[in-house]
Formats: structure tokens, C-alpha cells, sequence
């Protein structure tokens, strides 16, 4: 059945936009993460312009993180103290990222962009994720041979983030550190997720452990509480100065999402965390090598017009 | 509904014996309304000729500029290097005849009359050596085409016995909005007879419409009721699926 997106003015099929939602929900429960960066490509796959599948999915991401943290509240997992400076930079970020993006859609290059930072992004990660992961299965492997105790990472180290000004107190964190250092990580993150469309916990939230040396605890609560008010600048932003918010597709994703995510933790909580996390690697090692190669192969057609829309799909 | 085409296509006849005019033609339907579901349509076109001829029907959506962009290889990327813009072009454009037009219309009437994609009047609004504003022109026009917004196929004009004429006109479900043009020429003898020009409009209607409206004359507010949405539907799923 053909739907008529208001904003996005092309007719897509309402059962593929469900499918999509719930698919990527059912990723996200399963392997805990917002999903942003999946859905975005995904939409630009089907045929959604890239500017409004940016746009449409901010919003959608407002939604998921407020059912997300409501959870984390309630059971007090969120620094607000923390997620203050980071947002902070954040909404600077996001800010700056919404005016690039009017640039860069003026100069016929925002698509060009978009891809650019998915495969950048997402390349980059998924490598992480995946060595991460065959090392900890290796590691498992080796330590049930031995029956020795399985050897920890330290998590928190002392390094040059230390050593910056500004400092302040985090109680709940129990951290004594800069402020700078969670600042630029919101500002940078700000900058992504007004580009891509995504919330951005998949930097966060290593970015938060490894880097500030916050606990795992308040890691998660902490990173949707931002998130909620970056993407909801970046929503706000992109309706005001671009026109790239599609409340209709976005209520759709959500409608699938929310179904789909239920089902993704119920299997979640019986699978292994390293396979997962191998899992989730490959998956977003597909979706970047996909966007390079539609970047790398000879396109159809070396002309195009700004602002085609395709015909119903 | 039927009957009403009946009725109207009576009526024209007889007005046109009346007047005795050489031409008269109408539309099924002079506003196509996008609603939710829009998926395409399809307007029927009907009139009757006085004599002899051929009749050639020209839809023309709303002119406006078309930015024409290339891509060039950059470090093994394919990227938006060289852009054009182009003036004049319209947004829609379909071509109907009753003969292949080659066998009844001489060049010199299809430029003048604008017939056929390749005779539009589309001008570069910045000047290039003439392969390249070409190159740039076929680009634009095979893109036009790719979204089925240009056809290079002209439908056909079906008489009913040698007065009455009929063609269909499909539109895409992207068919852009604004005030259409349907032009329709009776030709003899390598001349145009008789002309009439019957205005349509492409509009969307609606819930749809309204968001549209809303989102760009209210830009700011409607980015605040997009959040506001977005919080209410999340707080709302974060309840229903509260375990």
C-alpha cells in the first residue's frame, strides 16, 4: 500500500516503511544500540532523499531515547551533572553541523557527505568492534584451556585528559576531571548526529568508558539523556532552516521500531555477548562497504538534476 | 461518471457545430488532488475537430530552474564537480498526437510551438561552449525522464470517426505541484489551424497538504510540535511496553 510522505513529496510503500522500522528495532533490542546508524543508510537505500532520511531520523531517535531513558531513571542510571557538559557541546555541535549541512546541500554535496561520513563512521567502528570481539572470544578460548582467571583490561587510566583545565566535580560519576574533555566529545558527536541522522551512542558510550573514565553503570542513561536533547536541537534545526523533517515517516519508523526493539531484547538476553558483538560488527561493516561501493562504482548516470524525486517505489 | 463525460462530450459537439468553431476540447477533470494515498492518475482529454487535420496535444507543467550537475572521478569518488543551471524548463511535459509527428509537422512549427522535448526553449543561465550546455541539456532531459517527468514517447490522439478525438494523460504519483497547461493544435497542411489552451492544476489536498503548508510557512513551530510529537510518542511506547 502506497503512502504519500508529506514533507519527503514521494510515495512509498507503507509496509516496506514498517519493515524497515521494525528490522532496525529488532537490531537495536538485540545488540542495545539506538539504531540511527542503520536506519539512515537503509532509508537512503530505499529511495528516501538522504536529506530527509538525516532529518526524519532525528526525530525518531528523540522518541526511542525518551522510551529508552525513562528506564534508566527510574532506576537512577543517569548523571545529569555529566550529561549537562556533554550536551552542552553537543548543542553546539549540533548547531554548527545543521549549518554545514545547509552548506553542503547548497554546493550539491550533501549526499555526497552523508556517505562519506557513514563509511568513515561506520568503517571505522565496525573494524573496532570486530577485532574487539575475535580477541575476546580468543581470549575465552584460551583462558578455558588454561582454567586460569580471565585476565581484565583496566578500564580507567590516567591520561592527557587529566592534565586539561577547567576541572570539575562528578559526583555521581565519581570523577574529578576537565570539563573541555566532555565538551569536545559532545561537540564532535553533535556534529555527526546533525549529519547522519543518528543519535550517536555508538561513539558515546566507548568514548564515555574508555576516554573519561566514567562507570559502565551510568554509561548508558547518561548517553540517551544527551541524546534526547541533541537530536532534539538537531530535529528543531533541520524543520526550521532545511525543511527535512517528515513527521509522518518518522512516526512510521517509530511504529515498527518500537514493535520490533521488543522482540530484539527478548532473543538479546539469550545470546552471547562477544557473538553479538561480532554479529553487529559484520552488519555494520555490510552497510559501510555498500555506501562505498555506490561511492566507488560508475553511476548510472554522471549527470543528475537537485532535488529529483523518484517516482513511487 | 460516465454519463457525464457523455453529456459534456455531447455538449462540446454541439457547441461546436454551433460555433462552428475548428477546435474544441476539455479535460475529465481540470485539478488533480494529491491526497495521502496518491499513486498517479490518469486524465482523459476529449474534443472534436471541424475538418480535415491531425491534432497534437502538449502538458506542460510549471517552468522553473533545473541545476544541472556532473560527476567527475576524485581520488577514486565519484563527485558533483560541474553544475548548470537552466531557465525555462518545465517541470512536467507530455506529448500527445493522432500521427507520428515527423509525417505532419515541419520543425519550424514544432519550435515555434515548443513540440517535443528536444524543441523546448530551455536557456543556460550561464554561457558554455555549445557541446558542453548540450551535454548538460541531454542530462537534464534523461534525468527528467528517469523520474518520469519527461516522456519521450508521444501517446496517441485516437479519433472516433473523423471528429471526435480522445487521448489519455497519465501523471506520475511524483507529478510535481503548480497551474499546468494543456495545449491542444489542430494541424493541416503544415499549419496550425486552430489552437486552445485549457489551464490544470496539480495540488495537494489534505492532511498532507496541511503538514506541507505548515512545515514551511511555520517552520519554527512546526520543528517545536515535531519534538513535542516525538517525546509524546516515545513516553507513550515507554508505558505500553513497560514490563
Amino acid at each position: 500500500m502506497l503512502v504519500y510522505l508529506p514533507i519527503a513529496e514521494i510515495s512509498v510503500d507503507i509496509l516496506v516503511l514498517l519493515l524497515l522500522g521494525g528490522t532496525v528495532g529488532f537490531l537495536s533490542g538485540l545488540f542495545g544500540v539506538g539504531g540511527g546508524f542503520l536506519m539512515t543508510p537503509l532509508l537512503i537505500f530505499v529511495g528516501v532523499p538522504a536529506a530527509i532520511a538525516v532529518g526524519s531520523e532525528a526525530a525518531q531517535i528523540v522518541a526511542a531515547s525518551v522510551s529508552g531513558v525513562i528506564a534508566h531513571m527510574r532506576r537512577g542510571n543517569v548523571d545529569f551533572k555529566m550529561g549537562s557538559v556533554i550536551l552542552a557541546g553537543g548543542v553546539t555541535g549540533s548547531t554548527l553541523g545543521v549549518e554545514l549541512f545547509k552548506i553542503l546541500q547548497r554546493l550539491g554535496q550533501i549526499d555526497l557527505a552523508i556517505s562519506l561520513a557513514f563509511v568513515v563512521v561506520l568503517g571505522s567502528i565496525g573494524m573496532l568492534m570486530l577485532v574487539e570481539s575475535a580477541r575476546t572470544l580468543q581470549r575465552n578460548a584460551q583462558s578455558r584451556k588454561s582454567g586460569g582467571p580471565r585476565t581484565r583490561m583496566r578500564l580507567h587510566e590516567h591520561n592527557w585528559i587529566h592534565g586539561l583545565p577547567l576541572k570539575m566535580r562528578f559526583p555521581r560519576s565519581k570523577l574529578y576531571i576537565s570539563a573541555i574533555a566532555p565538551f569536545a566529545i559532545g561537540a564532535f558527536v553533535g556534529v555527526l548526529a546533525a549529519l547522519m541522522g543518528v543519535g550517536g551512542g555508538f561513539i558515546m558510550v566507548p568514548a564515555m568508558i574508555y576516554l573519561l573514565g566514567m562507570p559502565t553503570s551510568v554509561v548508558i542513561g547518561t548517553s540517551l539523556f544527551q541524546i534526547i536533547f541533541v537530536t532534539a536541537n538537531v530535529t528543531f534545526l533541520q524543520a526550521w532552516l532545511n525543511h527535512t523533517v517528515d513527521i509522518f515517516l518518522a512516526l512510521l519508523l517509530l511504529v515498527g521500531g518500537v514493535v520490533g526493539a521488543q522482540f530484539g531484547a527478548r532473543l538479546g538476553a539469550r545470546l552471547r555477548g562477544e557473538q553479538l558483538r561480532g554479529l553487529l560488527a559484520i552488519l555494520v561493516l555490510s552497510v559501510a562497504g555498500k555506501l562505498l561501493f555506490d561511492l566507488v562504482a560508475l553511476p548510472d548516470d554522471l549527470y543528475s538534476i537537485a532535488g529529483g524525486k523518484a517516482a513511487g517505489h | 461518471m460516465i454519463r457525464a463525460f457523455v453529456v459534456a462530450l455531447l455538449f462540446t459537439m454541439c457547441a461546436a457545430g454551433a460555433r462552428a468553431q475548428a477546435l474544441v476540447a476539455d479535460l475529465s477533470s481540470h485539478l488533480i488532488a494529491i491526497t495521502t494515498g496518491f499513486s498517479g492518475t490518469e486524465l482523459l482529454l476529449f474534443g472534436a475537430t471541424e475538418g480535415e487535420g491531425d491534432v497534437v496535444v502538449i502538458v506542460r507543467g510549471p517552468d522553473g530552474d533545473t541545476t544541472v550537475r556532473r560527476k567527475s572521478r576524485v581520488a577514486g569518488i565519484w563527485i558533483n564537480r560541474d553544475e548548470l543551471r537552466f531557465s525555462g524548463a518545465p517541470s512536467f511535459y507530455r506529448l500527445a498526437a493522432s500521427r507520428p509527428l515527423a509525417d505532419f509537422l515541419p520543425n519550424a512549427l514544432r519550435q515555434r510551438h515548443q513540440i517535443g522535448v528536444d524543441f523546448l526553449r530551455i536557456q543556460p543561465t550561464r554561457q558554455l561552449n555549445s557541446e558542453e550546455t548540450a551535454a548538460f541539456r541531454a542530462g537534464m532531459i534523461r534525468n527528467k525522464e528517469t523520474l518520469k517527468l519527461y516522456d519521450k514517447e508521444v501517446g496517441r490522439v485516437s479519433f472516433l470517426g473523423n471528429r471526435l478525438f480522445r487521448t489519455r494523460i497519465l501523471f506520475p504519483a511524483n507529478v510535481p505541484t503548480g497551474n499546468y497547461t494543456v495545449e491542444v493544435l489542430l494541424v493541416r497542411d503544415g499549419q496550425v489551424i486552430a489552437a486552445q489552451t485549457t489551464p490544470m492544476f496539480v495540488s495537494k489536498v489534505g492532511v498532507g497538504a496541511d503538514i506541507y503548508d505548515f512545515a514551511h510557512d511555520y517552520a519554527a513551530l512546526y520543528g517545536i510540535i515535531a519534538i513535542l510529537f516525538a517525546v509524546g510518542a516515545g513516553w507513550g511506547a515507554g508505558v505500553v511496553f513497560r514490563k
